[in-house]
């Protein structure tokens, strides 16, 4: 089966174009015959179209770019695939660039793999293709490469997107879990659970409408302002599954250090907060997907703040807690209450297939 | 948050905290929530670290996934598994262990059809939408999820539902207190000291506060009525003092905005109309309790999943080294349980107290458990 997008490259006696308004993905669109060909040429390849995508081959050759190369990879099964602030196509854009972008690299390209459902609309299907283009547009970055299966009605949920970045660190940079330090500040970059409690309130099961509006976004432009600011940046993380709360955690356990968060400093829409009460649910640890988790030298903490603000990802961006010294590693928070609890590990599942 | 941050305001607080602090005298005060509602907002919200050290709360056993027996869901999981049925159930009860290592979780991924519902009429919506499934309500809860379980019974009758029926698990919470206060460690030997109630919120909209009068009455207990937010638990604390103090044994309603003397009489005619007491029922914890749960009446007998299957209940002992019986009880605490925090976490509960949130050792496992490593528990 063929791998590659090769826009350009194929033949040009199909009997008739993708009927995309009406059409939908049959078993032939993954069987590595001519409608595959068809369905690569006429949506995927048209939407993404770059020089890298045009050669055509099995793999795109890329040029060794300057510095230390940073690689990560994210599925994507979000339902539904369509939500208020995104779809599943922008959404397999943000997160990859994301995890490429909290390295402190800049992003350079993308591979996107799809596993659609026999019966999926070709509509949807050109709808999430097309954001896919947009957000990597805006975001400077090439799908470079991709590869695209079908099965069978009943073996998927419409489509899941696998995107895999590439991105390159400037020598100067040094982020990672583990560099967490006692007397460090905490910073998150503005409200958090926007991006669960927007999916959330899109299941039809629950029967209550919301304005909230997911958060999904590519974080590089954020974090490249944060950077240049000079603040002494130790740790970055975008908080999406599990939210805050299993990020900080994972950070506190990886650095060997404990936290102490103040409840009162959290940045929290009041939308949010209300649909997570209705719910019983926890906003710390709802996703987000354009949420940058900071942690900074403590005397630069003022610095890295004001340096967020100014992008216009960042505004609402506040300093929420203190890296302490903690041999249990944990994270605890003063409650707006006046008392003190812990932070806790998400345990079991809070919200299935949010992203 | 309107209507809310209201009841967590933490200057408030710390005025009910001064008059805590002013108010007790030199003695111990042990009070038992019974509501994981309560255990819930006391551990999330710190409640305790703003109590004197001579405040003691004892979490009691309302948290409606603790107490369910081994044996039912186990009852739960053989519809599911060998009668093909699908299960709708609340969220929480998915994770509670059963025998044979199983969960509802466990049964669902070896095929079992189980689906997590929101409300109980979700599960009767699923019912008529697929007439070629048998479909059974998980039904579980105190009186406040009772009278919806009613509701989805008579509108199964009114639209002659073929395909749905209910696993009766409702329970009752004046049944429970009044065993908590014949135990022997109570009345008896008072290994458990226990000087009054934190009184149900949810429970109390529908029953209302004239049950508890017979505690106060014949137990000479003291019971505040709560609301489920942090300040109402502090303000019942207070309350609570005041009446040890001044040795009085009343049943007081902090929580008037919501819960009135008679409750809701409208839910409790439908309750009566659909469901009549058991003989007796095994609470997780408490062991056999006479007149503690409700059954299906005949009337409805159709509806009811224990005789439209063949299903047998078979008690089923804790494990060995759990502790949940004891801290349903108020005879132990959490922390002294061996297997707390070790083998027995949220990840992988052996008891039903670790399953839920509201769950003692849940909650003190979740939010509080630092308290342990820091100062020695007296």
């Amino acid at each position: 089966m063929s791998d590659v997008m090769n826009g350009g490259k194929v033949r040009k006696d199909y009997v008739r174009a993708l009927d995309i308004k009406h059409g939908r993905v049959d078993m032939s669109h993954g069987s590595g015959g001519r409608a595959m060909a068809q369905l690569i040429e006429e949506l995927f390849a048209a939407a993404f179209d770059n020089d890298y995508l045009r050669q055509g081959n099995d793999g795109a050759l890329l040029p060794p770019p300057d510095g230390r190369l940073v690689m990560a990879t994210d599925c994507h099964v979000v339902s539904p695939l369509f939500f208020p602030g995104g779809d599943i196509g922008c959404l397999s854009v943000h997160g990859t660039i994301n995890d490429v972008a909290v390295m402190g690299a800049t992003p350079l390209w993308l591979s996107a793999g799809f596993i659609l459902e026999e019966g999926f609309p070709l509509a949807d299907l050109q709808r999430i293709v097309m954001s896919m283009a947009q957000a990597a547009k805006e975001a400077g970055v090439h799908i470079v490469t991709g590869d695209t299966k079908v099965v069978e009605q009943g073996k998927g949920d419409g489509v899941f997107i696998t995107t895999t970045g590439v991105g390159v660190v400037p020598d100067n940079v040094h982020l990672s879990g583990d560099r967490a330090r006692v007397g460090d500040r905490i910073l998150v970059s503005g409200t958090l659970g926007d991006h669960g409690m927007a999916i959330m309130a899109q299941r039809e099961s629950l029967g209550f409408s919301s304005a909230i509006v997911s958060d999904t976004a590519a974080l590089h432009g954020l974090i490249a302002t944060l950077l240049d600011s000079g603040a002494d940046v130790h740790v970055l993380r975008d908080p999406t599954r599990g939210g805050l709360a299993t990020t900080l955690n994972e950070i506190a356990a990886q650095s060997g250090v404990g936290m102490m968060l103040n409840e009162r400093a959290l940045p929290i829409n009041p939308e949010v907060a209300s649909a997570c009460e209705f719910l019983g649910l926890d906003p710390l640890y709802v996703a987000n997907e354009g949420k940058l988790v900071v942690i900074v030298a403590g005397a630069d903490a003022e610095r890295a703040l004001a340096a967020m603000r100014a992008h216009p990802l960042g505004t609402a961006a506040a300093i929420v807690g203190t890296v302490h010294e903690d041999d249990h590693h944990f994270v605890q928070m003063t409650t707006g209450f006046g008392g003190r609890r812990i932070v806790d590990w998400l345990s079991g599942e809070q919200l299935p297939r949010i992203c | 948050m309107k209507y809310v941050d209201e009841f967590r305001d933490g200057t408030l607080a710390k005025n009910l905290t001064v008059s805590i602090a002013r108010e007790v005298r030199d003695r111990d005060y042990s009070f038992m929530e019974f509501c994981g509602g309560h255990t819930h907002a006391i551990s999330r919200y710190g409640v305790t670290d703003l109590l004197p050290n001579n405040v003691r709360m004892i979490h009691g056993p309302g948290c409606p996934v603790c107490v369910l027996p081994i044996g039912r869901v186990d009852m739960a999981i053989a519809l599911a598994l060998e009668h093909g049925v699908t299960l709708c159930t609340y969220a929480d009860t998915v994770r509670v262990p059963a025998s044979n290592n199983l969960s509802l979780l466990k049964a669902k991924a070896r095929g079992a059809d189980i689906r997590m519902v929101y409300s109980a009429a979700d599960a009767l919506a699923f019912a008529q939408q697929h007439p070629e499934k048998q479909v059974v309500f998980f039904a579980i809860g105190f009186e406040t999820t009772t009278p919806p379980t009613a509701v989805l019974i008579k509108q199964g009758k009114a639209l002659g539902l073929q395909n749905f029926s209910v696993l009766c698990c409702h329970v009752l919470t004046p049944s429970a207190i009044a065993n908590i206060l014949e135990s022997p460690e109570v009345r008896q030997y008072g290994t458990v000291p226990l000087d009054g109630f934190i009184g149900p919120a949810h429970v109390s909209t529908v029953i209302g506060s004239r049950p508890y009068e017979f505690f106060a009455e014949e137990y000479r207990k003291p019971v505040v009525i709560a609301g489920f937010e942090p300040l109402d638990v502090m303000q019942a604390i207070l309350m609570l003092v005041r009446q040890v103090n001044e040795d009085r044994a009343e049943v007081e309603n902090e929580f008037t905005r919501a819960v009135t003397r008679d409750g809701n009489l409208k839910a409790q005619n439908l309750v009566a109309e659909v469901f009549e007491l058991r003989r007796e029922f095994e609470w997780r914890g408490l062991g056999l309790v006479p007149y503690s749960a409700l059954k299906i009446r005949r009337e409805y007998a159709e509806f009811d999943a224990e005789l439209r299957f063949p299903l047998g209940y078979r008690a089923v002992p804790d494990n060995k080294a759990c502790e949940c019986g004891a801290i349903l009880r108020g005879v132990k605490r959490p922390w002294d349980c061996k297997v707390f925090g070790t083998v027995c976490t949220p990840e992988n509960p052996m008891g039903s107290c670790m399953v839920s949130s509201e769950g003692a050792c849940a909650a003190h496992y979740t939010y509080g458990r630092f308290k342990n490593i820091e100062v020695v528990s007296a």
